[in-house]
């Protein structure tokens, strides 16, 4: 197996692989639960353990059988799922044509820990849409390395929105590697609530004038969790926009890390990036890393990006507290408020609703 | 861009370094190459006691375990420190008074504007020049002596007041904290030493110019500035450089420690000679600089302005250990033509109730890189911390690149952290506003650069500000197109 990388590697400062490494994993059992599927009206392709279950899918129209494809990059994990060559899901969606909804689930549980590499390949010819709700979710010691291979056609849509809520004694890790076409879009939210460690990493680049990446997320992490969100956007052309909102809530000892890089090319003019990330610790042990990083070599651009880590604004507080609401709940709202801007780049309903119930439960439990 | 404006930025491109020339003083010069015999032969010609010489040896023995860092965002031909002078000063012995200064010397002083003799007095400053390595001349040292402030080489710091230079040398720069900080402890052949006793505000601003004239040697200064309980001062330190077509290293170390309520100011303008268009020649800059406020309620600032070197490495940091400490950094940082720049801060809060402030503004131009590379770091111990940085980029040319790499690590909650970047070019509607008032689009940029930097111009000193100004437009107006 391709080493996994260590803290030594700038790009892996923050996030330590040591508790992964001292695993030994197996092959992935056969699984015995069903999962527990949400209610939602979509096509579904449904994974267990990392293989596609046919019984509890629905299929999709635009599904081609898996089929290996050579990996991009040099990221170290993307490096790892190409040893492994797991299954994935393989859609092309045809030009002009808007495939609606498709649900990827992801279940995984076993006694013994075990590791699986999905690769998925999600092709968006021009002027397509599709929207993917990707649900990952499982009991034991598992990890899950997926990899996605994304082609946003010309004018294209890609929606995806990620719900991501491992066993909390699992890993996942997460590589993404998107090339977006000329007036074509790549949006995506993760919402990270699971794992003991996981770690997004998204390279996307803007190929075309135009071409847009909104590259959102949001962790709720508690206990000893660690959550890393890491992308690197590069503008390849002029003219194109890329938006990040990350927010991270912070409580117990969990560590969230947020590192995004953003590069123009001499030839993307015009550029216009923005990037804002806001961590919110809620209790003293709890650590946030960010590393906002701008790399420039166009002129007219505009590029800005901001950073806030702290507890709740005492004055906010104060306000509430002076319209007659206890300490208390003025706490809670404010939190909440936090929350519900974090959800904020949601534009999809079903996937907003989805997202808003399991934020509530998430803040029951705390 | 008008032709008019063209033809003008080829004539101001043409230019030559305003401060390139050599003064011909017979040098006193060590074989080339780095040993435990030169160490020793550094140690032996400054009368240094056995202690000084065991750390150098032992900062030496760990350079040479140690790899030239490679993570900032420079490149340059591997260098040959074998090839490199460790000492040299003028030959003559040590001059009692100006009259016995070197008239070449006094005339290159002359030349930089150092206010060394009556203007000196007018412009209220001691002055501690260091022409190459040995410093020659020293200024007002009987009213900083009444004031109980010493103000000296830090030579002779070591042998009139060794207590002091042993108990703080390395304090805050360990000899093995980096590559060329370990380099510089190995090697250093004088720099500044400034105490502030108890309770004493040091009655004037302290000034040092410092000049690399020899070929091919290394400049290893070494400055210690100490600020005891409710102690004060502002130091000031500025450079200009002779021209030369060989690269020359400069690795200098800056330790300042501020105890209980005391507080320092640190400015520097930073012009050296930065290379021809082309890149060729011009000053590597190494710099480690780091405050310890160790005191409650200290205070650390850092200001510079770094428009010159082919390339500058600097990160002046600032450990917020007392409680209430206070560090701030203010930047300037403009690079042109092939010049390259990786510099920022690093603000370490350890203590309770400490802030800090970064205000980091980086111009590029030509063909150059300018990075902003910075740490806060906010440790578990530090509740109601307080950071506030701003770092902003103008892209002058669409050659150049500006680049930010902040690192923020918080681990207490009820710190408080906040980060804003920006990068953008001269507005256009700016650009066409002061030129409907009639100013060139000379003029209009350098009033626009002017004003993009004045939140760390204004924290300049008085006599810096002015030269300052004039440094960034000079420095500019080859580029502008």
């Amino acid at each position: 197996m391709n080493a996994l990388p260590t803290r030594k590697l700038e790009a892996w400062r923050y996030t330590d692989l040591r508790p992964l490494s001292a695993i030994s994993f197996g092959t992935p059992p056969v699984a015995a639960t069903a999962p527990d599927l949400p209610d939602l009206p979509f096509p579904r392709l449904v994974f267990l353990n990392g293989a596609l279950n046919s019984a509890l899918s629905t299929g999709f129209t635009h599904a081609k059988p898996f089929a290996p494809f050579a990996v991009r990059g040099t990221q170290p994990m993307a490096l790892i799922n190409a040893e492994h060559a797991g299954e994935g899901i393989n859609i092309e969606i045809p030009a002009g044509q808007d495939a609606g909804e498709l649900l990827l689930v992801s279940q995984a549980s076993g006694t013994a820990p075990f590791a699986f590499h999905p690769r998925h390949r999600v092709k968006l010819g021009q002027g397509a849409k599709l929207t993917l709700i990707e649900l990952d979710k499982g009991e034991g010691t598992y990890w899950q390395n997926a990899m996605f291979e994304v082609e946003v056609g010309q004018g294209a849509k890609f929606q995806h929105f990620r719900l991501q809520q491992e066993s909390t004694d699992a890993f996942n890790t997460t590589s993404i590697h998107a090339d977006i076409a000329g007036d074509a879009a790549y949006e995506h939210f993760s919402l990270t609530l699971g794992s003991k460690i996981s770690r997004t990493e998204i390279e996307a680049n803007l190929l075309g004038q135009n071409a847009l990446a909104h590259l959102n997320a949001a962790q709720l992490l508690g206990g000893t969790q660690h959550g890393d969100f890491t992308t690197i956007i590069r503008h390849k052309a002029p003219n194109c926009p890329s938006r990040q909102t990350v927010k991270s809530v912070l409580a117990g000892r969990a560590r969230g890390v947020f590192q995004g890089k953003i590069e123009v090319d001499q030839i993307a003019q015009k550029t216009d990036g923005y990037q804002m990330s806001q961590a919110l610790l809620l209790s003293p042990d709890a650590e946030m890393d960010i590393k906002p990083e701008l790399q420039i070599f166009a002129d007219d651009v505009k590029c800005s990006h901001g950073a806030t880590i702290g507890a709740l604004d005492e004055e906010q507080v104060f306000y509430l507290r002076s319209r007659g609401i206890p300490e208390a709940d003025a706490r809670q709202i404010l939190i909440r408020a936090f929350l519900e801007e974090a959800l904020e780049p949601v534009t999809h309903d079903a996937s907003k609703a989805l997202f808003e119930e399991v934020l509530e439960s998430w803040w029951g439990r705390q | 861009m008008s032709m008019t404006t063209e033809a003008t930025i080829n004539e101001l491109a043409a230019q030559k370094y305003k401060y390139g020339f050599t003064t011909d003083i017979e040098m006193e010069e060590f074989p080339k190459g780095l040993s435990t015999d030169i160490v020793r032969l550094i140690s032996a010609k400054k009368g240094e006691p056995e202690w000084l010489l065991e750390w150098r040896l032992k900062a030496y023995a760990a350079w040479l375990k140690m790899e030239e860092p490679e993570w900032a965002r420079i490149h340059h031909p591997p260098i040959d420190y074998d090839a490199l002078y460790y000492y040299a000063a003028p030959a003559k012995a040590m001059p009692k008074s100006l009259d016995e200064v070197d008239p070449e010397l006094l005339k290159t002083y002359e030349k930089l504007g150092i206010p060394l003799n009556e203007r000196a007095a007018l412009a209220g400053v001691a002055v501690d020049a260091v022409f190459d390595s040995v410093s020659v001349a020293t200024t007002f040292r009987e009213t900083l002596g009444k004031a109980g402030v010493i103000f000296c080489p830090i030579s002779e710091a070591v042998r009139e007041h060794p207590e002091l230079v042993r108990k703080y040398l390395g304090s805050v720069v360990p000899a093995g904290d980096n590559y060329f900080a370990a380099l510089n402890s190995a090697v250093f052949s004088d720099g500044s030493f400034v105490f502030i006793p108890k309770g004493v505000r040091c009655p004037m601003e302290l000034s040092t110019y410092f000049r690399i004239n020899a070929r091919n040697t290394g400049q290893f200064e070494r400055t210690l500035i100490i600020a005891e309980e409710g102690a004060s001062v502002s130091y000031l330190e500025g450079c200009t450089a002779p021209m030369r077509d060989e690269n020359q290293l400069h690795a200098a170390v800056v330790e300042l420690v501020a105890l209980d309520e005391a507080k320092i100011k640190y400015s520097t303008v930073q012009n050296w000679y930065p290379g021809d268009a082309d890149g060729k020649g011009g000053i590597y800059n190494f710099v480690t600089k780091r405050g310890a406020c160790r005191g409650r309620n200290s205070k650390i600032s850092w200001t510079q302005v770094e428009t010159g070197s082919a390339i500058t490495w600097k990160y002046p940091s600032c450990i917020l250990q007392g409680e209430g400490s206070v560090g701030e950094f203010y930047s300037v940082a403009l690079t042109n033509n092939r010049q390259q720049a990786d510099t920022g801060t690093k603000m370490i809060h350890i203590g309770k109730n400490t802030s800090s402030t970064i205000i980091s503004k980086g111009i590029s131009a030509g063909h150059s890189n300018n990075t902003y590379r910075g740490l806060v770091k906010i440790m578990p111990g530090a509740s109601g911390a307080r950071n506030f940085t701003q770092c902003d980029s103008l892209l002058i040319g669409d050659q150049c690149g500006a680049h930010t790499v902040p690192y923020i690590e918080n681990r207490n909650a009820s710190a408080k952290v906040e980060h804003e970047a920006t990068t953008s070019k001269i507005a256009e509607d700016q650009l066409f506003y002061c030129r409907s008032r009639g100013l060139s689009e000379e003029d209009a940029v350098g009033l626009i650069v002017n004003g993009f930097c004045k939140d760390v111009l204004k924290e300049l000193p008085m006599e810096f500000a002015v030269e300052a100004q004039k440094l960034l437009a000079v420095s500019l107006e080859g580029s502008v197109g």
